[in-house]
């Protein structure tokens, strides 16, 4: 059978999954919308938050970036696993047993404050905001390379699924959605890594693979770091970055991590503390299944790249660069003349231009794979990227029914709520759908932005919560806002206002704008503690909670007020 | 006989000793095998990887794991000795 046909059998299937479990699992009450009613299996609720956190960019662009960035690209690799164990030893348990839903609830409750709140909730806006276009655009081309509809139609059409299923399941159904789509897209993963893997170093182990040797007996690395090396690269094991700022970065990616309210409001799904700290475990263990797969992927990608195109003939290529030239993905351009593809770091003499995302989605060709094994890794991609923006839009209804309009209207009864619930969630998606068509020029920049602000401003202001039963909301409210405002300047004027003057001579402390978050959560705990400091001390009730959530003995059900 | 006060005082504090030690070993495997002494480590080899490069693309993500394990069993030992666990 063709690609096409396969890849339209594959998605649709994958379709019709998780639209009938969202039917099969629609919620009725707000506490069903909002933590699908709070119980929800550790194992189940792991796995769908590495379906949640693992977007179009951690299945389609990782292993690609980390292919040219070598060494640096583990700055991702730690970045986006480490924060894990921040948020399992630190957070989780902790807020499942503060017991409401969400982020901004446990920071207006905890700093006995609206405005604390409703700082929370702008930050917690934006954030999801930002990533959010991010999965739109991710979701439209997916669309539009495998099933050959225009972007905008590939937007429309995921629009429509994610609506169905977060609108009408709010948490209950996307949980169980999420963990079908784990299955799918860590398969679609998968098989093709497990082939390459063999093909080159004769380890179907892909994460011993990338460890192994090649054909002649030289370890792949090794030999990956020489022919980058002759043709005028940097070795793929050495860094390009200064350790000031891969320490900074990962720094910010971790602690982001563990402030992203989609990632957290997914432990409040759990029936106990310790289920929310076993939850934890299990989702890293889903997580590093493919963080630690795209690292190889990216080497086996690179190394078959240079020996299958270098100093070869331009008209015995491999067939499926010519495939993917036809995207625009891949481009030969022989201006030398010889008929022969030079392949080398200096860019008037370099013939060919190789897309990061060319990794992942040649995979199942570039390892001859049959042709469901193409339609498997578009339904992957697509599962990937609606898991991760289904779980966002949640956030942004509840932080507008629940954080919003209840906290200033708390009369309104629980139909009603739900009901706001669900027409946020819809405006979420028309939203999200209207960037995803039309996307802002600086999509690409705003992840950075997402992270370095979750960083800056929730892990801080938890973390001493929980901690700590000094802080006051006058301390709090200080730290979020200097966080925030240092972190958004900062970023802003690299990469808006002066991008000419983005580079490591005129960075402060040698720190990029990816890694600045870091400097701000800094900041963040800095003020936020010295200001407490000379501020009277919280009330006695508030501080009674705070020792409260610090034992898990009583967490109960997931409360509904 | 200690009272209820003291006793979760006490529960606290090995709680503290526990993250301390567990986030200890999280910074060294990551930002120490991985960022701080990577060059250093490069020089010693496990099978075909350099060293530091594997703690930074392989090893510091299995430690996460297992650090998590560690914890969860470490904590459900201390909620049973404490007699603050939950049915």
């Amino acid at each position: 059978m063709e690609i096409l046909t396969w890849t339209y059998i594959l998605v649709g299937l994958s379709f019709a999954l998780y639209i009938g479990i969202a039917i099969w699992s629609r919620a009725g009450s707000t506490q069903e919308f909002y933590v699908a009613g709070g119980g929800v299996s550790p194992l189940a609720n792991g796995m769908a938050t590495a379906a949640d956190w693992m977007s179009a960019a951690s299945f389609i662009s990782m292993a690609g970036i980390i292919s040219f960035a070598g060494y640096d690209g583990s700055v991702y690799l730690m970045g986006w696993t480490g924060g894990y164990v921040l948020l399992a030893l630190l957070l989780a348990p902790y807020l499942r047993k503060f017991g409401k839903f969400t982020v901004p609830d446990f920071v207006g409750d905890r700093y006995y404050s609206k405005t604390a709140k409703v700082v929370a909730v702008i930050c917690a806006l934006f954030i999801s905001f930002t990533y959010v276009a991010g999965q739109m655009r991710g979701v439209g081309i997916v669309f539009s390379r495998y099933l050959e509809v225009p972007i905008e139609w590939g937007v429309v059409i995921g629009m429509c699924i994610v609506f169905f299923y977060a609108v009408l399941g709010g948490m209950k159904g996307i949980t169980y959605t999420q963990v079908a789509q784990y299955c799918v897209l860590i398969f679609a993963y998968m098989v093709p890594a497990i082939f390459i893997s063999m093909q080159l170093t004769g380890n179907a182990i892909p994460q011993l693979g990338l460890g192994g040797s090649v054909a002649d007996g030289t370890p792949l690395l090794d030999k990956l770091d020489g022919v980058l090396t002759e043709l005028g690269f940097a070795a793929y094991t050495s860094g390009r970055k200064s350790i000031t700022d891969m320490f900074m970065i990962t720094l910010a990616l971790m602690v982001g991590t563990a402030g992203l309210p989609h990632v957290i409001v997914r432990f409040f799904t759990v029936p106990r503390v310790k289920d929310a700290r076993l939850s934890a475990g299990y989702a890293l263990v889903f997580i590093a299944i493919l963080y630690t797969t795209a690292p190889a992927i990216a080497a086996f990608g690179m190394y078959n790249a240079i020996e299958t195109t270098s100093e070869k003939n331009i008209s015995e290529l491999p067939e499926w660069i010519a495939t993917w030239q036809k995207t625009d993905l891949i481009k030969v351009d022989d201006k030398n003349g010889d008929g022969k593809v030079q392949y080398v770091a200096d860019q008037d003499a370099n013939e060919l231009t190789i897309d990061r995302d060319i990794m992942v989605l040649a995979s199942p060709e570039i390892a001859k794979l049959p042709n469901w094994v193409v339609g498997l890794v578009a339904a992957g991609a697509m599962a990937a990227a609606l898991s991760t923006a289904a779980g966002l839009l949640l956030v942004i209804s509840t932080s507008v029914s629940r954080d919003l309009f209840k906290t200033f209207r708390p009369e309104i009864s629980d139909k009603k709520e739900l009901r706001i619930a669900r027409f946020a969630a819809a405006g979420a998606v028309l939203l999200a759908g209207y960037f995803g068509v039309n996307p802002p020029g600086f999509v690409a920049q705003v992840v950075a932005f997402a992270f370095g602000l979750a960083a800056a401003s929730f892990f801080p202001v938890i973390i001493m919560g929980i901690f700590s039963t000094r802080i006051n909301k006058e301390g709090a409210i200080a730290g979020m806002i200097t966080g925030l405002v240092f972190t958004i300047a900062y970023i802003v004027y690299f990469k808006f206002i002066s991008p000419e003057m983005n580079t490591a001579d005129n960075w402060w402390f040698g720190v990029s704008p990816e890694g600045i978050g870091s400097i701000g959560m800094i900041l963040n705990f800095l003020v936020c503690g010295i200001i407490s400091h000379l501020t009277p001390p919280p009330p006695q009730e508030v501080q009674d909670m705070v020792e409260e959530i610090r034992i898990p003995r009583g967490a109960g059900k997931a409360q509904d007020h | 006989m200690p009272t209820h006060n003291d006793k979760m005082k006490a529960y606290w504090r090995k709680n503290l000793q526990t993250l301390f030690i567990l986030l200890l070993v999280w910074f060294i495997v990551s930002f120490g095998c991985g960022i701080l002494f990577v060059n250093e480590l490069n020089e010693f080899r496990l099978g075909g990887y350099k060293l530091g490069f594997w703690f930074a693309q392989q090893g510091s993500i299995f430690a996460f794991v297992i650090l998590i394990f560690v914890y969860v069993v470490r904590m459900n030992r201390l909620d049973r000795e404490f007699d603050v666990d939950e049915e």
